[in-house]
């Protein structure tokens, strides 16, 4: 047995290598974005000293780039989990490489996206006021609540089926062992060990799912609760939650090349993967569209003067180049991509995520700023243009999500050892009897009823 | 409760600004530069919307004082994450400019789009900081702020009327807007109080609000023959 794990984890030399060696390449990206980072906390240090003058947003668009990034980001973080989740849930084989790069994405967007209401506040001193006055009537205190939930969720959710891997880097030794050790908890790899740690992972998969819905249903309610046409909409909480799965596969994907491509885990990352998540996003890609034209259509066709003012602000007006530039990034190439076996290599599939990301922005754009450019009243259509302050936030806020994906990757294998090991042990003994027991006739022997 | 409403005569309406004038004054708005009013930054607690109607050449203006509606049921007051907007024991829509976290999801949420926001520290011109009405507190950078129908005038005349055991009579409370206007086109007052002027000319023929269907019952009525 001992000589199997030897061999074992020799086997997976590829996934250890990135803690342990560091290439040039690797300093002079972490250079770029940390100098990126600073730059982007140095406008913000001017947005603190003058106020939220220094940002495009005005009476009426009193909502620009921070909130539309705050649904943006907040939207990526539901790839990780949620789709790791379901895969685990639905016990997919092929989900072994994939969750733990799906859960850091949660929980590193999730900290960018979360902080973006406060950047957006204009008194963010005052922040606590929402603890100490807070009023839970309001739909921000409810993303308050659904936010916490789901990070602190996530984040348990991702640290706890890293415990074996972080013990197996103690047991090898090297640098940092105290803190290996630490976060380890005394993980020796134990029969009831296992079972308690998959009884966590499994209530927790189960948890997070409504969580994650939750975060993303409440997000829109920011929007859906208001009188403003263009929002007062009820197909917003699934639209949202939708979108964010959209986005947060596209997003996944994008890492997953990236990672495969820098640190050699084409061993790992298969096209099969690669294959298996573009289904899911084409599939995620007709469900948005499905969504879009019924509250699209919905809107056009019962034309109520107000709500006509917006969707028109949208398809024929300042917002059209946005508008059609988000059907064709979230409709048009994806699902030309994908439809096709040909397209779809992992270079069709890294262009149609990226496509797909960048129009998800654009819709999240397209949510926030034409209700607000187009008041009730009789007013001047409303004007919004970012500065160069909104701009480096948001430059800012992918500069860390890539930096803490770089950190991360210093500290713990991207991709889950033992769950590939698991894979190789038992995964596929698991499989065939599953299998077996899916066809009619009798079950093996020595098989479990729920398998 | 008091329902303190105002009703602006548009068929009186010169489009002078006198209100928009005396309600900067007395409620020490800050003054925003040119170049910030245009990039939708002014502050205005009384703003004119000037809007123009019909087909060259019978087009006609439209000009209408607005200031905050004073919502029964305000849509405002019901997104605030910390209650820094609310509605008060004297039945107007009131700011706590010290506890506001600025995140503005207010100003979103009005559908009569009268709040405004401080994007910058308030500024005023060269001198005005020597004569602030000591009655309306400053406020500060990063804060939302809106018509409070001079709430500190009602504070003062509900003293003086407490002092002299009586009630208060219609046209006692007035808000400087009302009180300024050169062409008497604004009336304020109870609607409660069915004598009233206001309760009177709410119900006559002219008399309509801005989009009623949305049902967060304005407290402002607009009398015009054009409209009716």
């Amino acid at each position: 047995m001992d000589m199997t794990t030897q061999s074992e984890s020799e086997q997976d030399a590829a996934l250890y290598r990135p803690i342990y060696e560091t290439g040039k390449g690797y300093y002079v990206a972490a250079a770029i974005l940390l100098a990126i980072y600073l730059w982007a906390l140095y406008m913000y240090y001017t947005q603190l000293r003058t106020g939220l003058g220094v940002t495009g947003m005005n009476q009426p668009v009193t909502w620009g780039f921070y909130i539309v990034n705050f649904v943006f980001f907040i939207g990526i973080s539901h790839a990780g989990t949620l789709i790791s989740a379901i895969l685990r849930l639905s016990k997919a084989e092929w989900r072994r490489p994939i969750t733990r790069m799906a859960e850091v994405i949660t929980a590193i967007v999730l900290a960018i996206g979360g902080l973006h209401p406060i950047i957006d506040l204009g008194r963010p001193d005052r922040m606590l006021n929402l603890l100490e006055s807070g009023r839970l009537q309001s739909p921000l205190l409810w993303d308050v609540t659904s936010i916490t939930a789901y990070f602190t969720a996530s984040t348990v959710y991702l640290y706890l089926p890293m415990i074996p891997d972080i013990a197996r880097i103690r047991d090898r030794g090297g640098k940092l062992t105290w803190l290996y050790t630490f976060m380890a908890w005394g993980w020796q790899g134990t029969e009831r060990q296992k079972r308690v740690l998959n009884r966590a992972i499994n209530i927790l998969m189960v948890m997070v799912i409504p969580i994650a819905i939750s975060v993303h249903t409440v997000i829109s309610y920011i929007f859906s609760m208001t009188l403003q046409p263009g929002w007062h909409s009820t197909i917003f909480g699934p639209y949202f939650v939708a979108g964010a799965i959209f986005s947060g596969i596209a997003a996944l994907l994008i890492v997953m090349i990236v990672f495969r491509k820098a640190f050699h885990f084409e061993d790992y990352l298969k096209e099969i993967h690669f294959r298996y998540l573009g289904t899911l996003l084409l599939i995620m890609s007709l469900i948005w569209f499905y969504f879009t034209f019924s509250e699209y259509l919905t809107g056009v066709f019962g034309a109520e003067p107000h709500e006509m003012d917006v969707i028109l602000y949208k398809l024929n007006g300042p917002f059209a180049f946005f508008f059609w530039g988000m059907v064709l990034c979230n409709f048009v190439i994806p699902v030309t991509i994908l439809s096709f076996r040909k397209l779809k290599t992992i270079r069709g599939v890294l262009i149609a995520s990226i496509a797909v990301v960048i129009g998800m922005w654009l819709e999240r754009l397209i949510i926030v700023v034409p209700s607000l450019a187009n008041p009730r009243m009789e007013l001047p259509l409303g004007i919004y243009v970012p500065t160069l302050v909104e701009w480096a936030m948001f430059a800012g806020g992918l500069a860390v999500f890539a930096l803490g994906f770089m950190v991360f990757a210093k500290f713990f294998p991207l991709i889950s050892i033992w769950e590939i090991e698991e894979g190789r042990q038992h995964g596929i003994k698991e499989v065939e009897q599953r299998i077996h027991s899916y066809l009619p006739g009798k079950q093996l022997r020595g098989q479990e009823g729920s398998g | 409760m008091p329902r303190w409403a105002m009703v602006i005569d548009l068929d009186k309406c010169t489009g002078c600004g006198a209100c928009m004038a005396a309600c900067k004054m007395e409620n020490n708005v800050a003054i925003v530069d040119a170049e910030e009013a245009q990039a939708g930054r002014a502050l205005f607690w009384m703003d004119l919307i000037i809007t123009h109607e019909g087909e060259y050449p019978n087009v006609q203006a439209k000009r209408m004082p607005k200031p905050c509606f004073q919502c029964d049921n305000p849509p405002c007051t019901k997104v605030c994450p910390v209650r820094a907007t609310y509605r008060n024991e004297d039945g107007l829509v009131a700011q706590i400019y010290h506890r506001c976290i600025g995140c503005r999801y207010c100003m979103a949420a009005c559908p009569y789009t009268v709040k405004v926001f401080n994007w910058y520290e308030p500024r005023w011109l060269d001198g005005a900081t020597k004569c602030f009405n000591p009655d309306v507190s400053l406020r500060m950078v990063g804060v939302v702020e809106k018509c409070s129908f001079c709430a500190h005038r009602l504070q003062h005349v509900k003293e003086v009327a407490d002092l002299e055991e009586r009630a208060l009579q219609d046209g006692e409370y007035i808000p400087a807007c009302a009180e300024n206007c050169p062409a008497d086109a604004i009336y304020f007052g109870d609607l409660e109080n069915k004598d009233s002027t206001v309760y009177r000319l709410s119900r006559g023929y002219r008399a309509s609000r801005v989009m009623e269907d949305l049902g967060v019952e304005p407290k402002v009525y607009y009398l015009s023959k054009r409209m009716a």
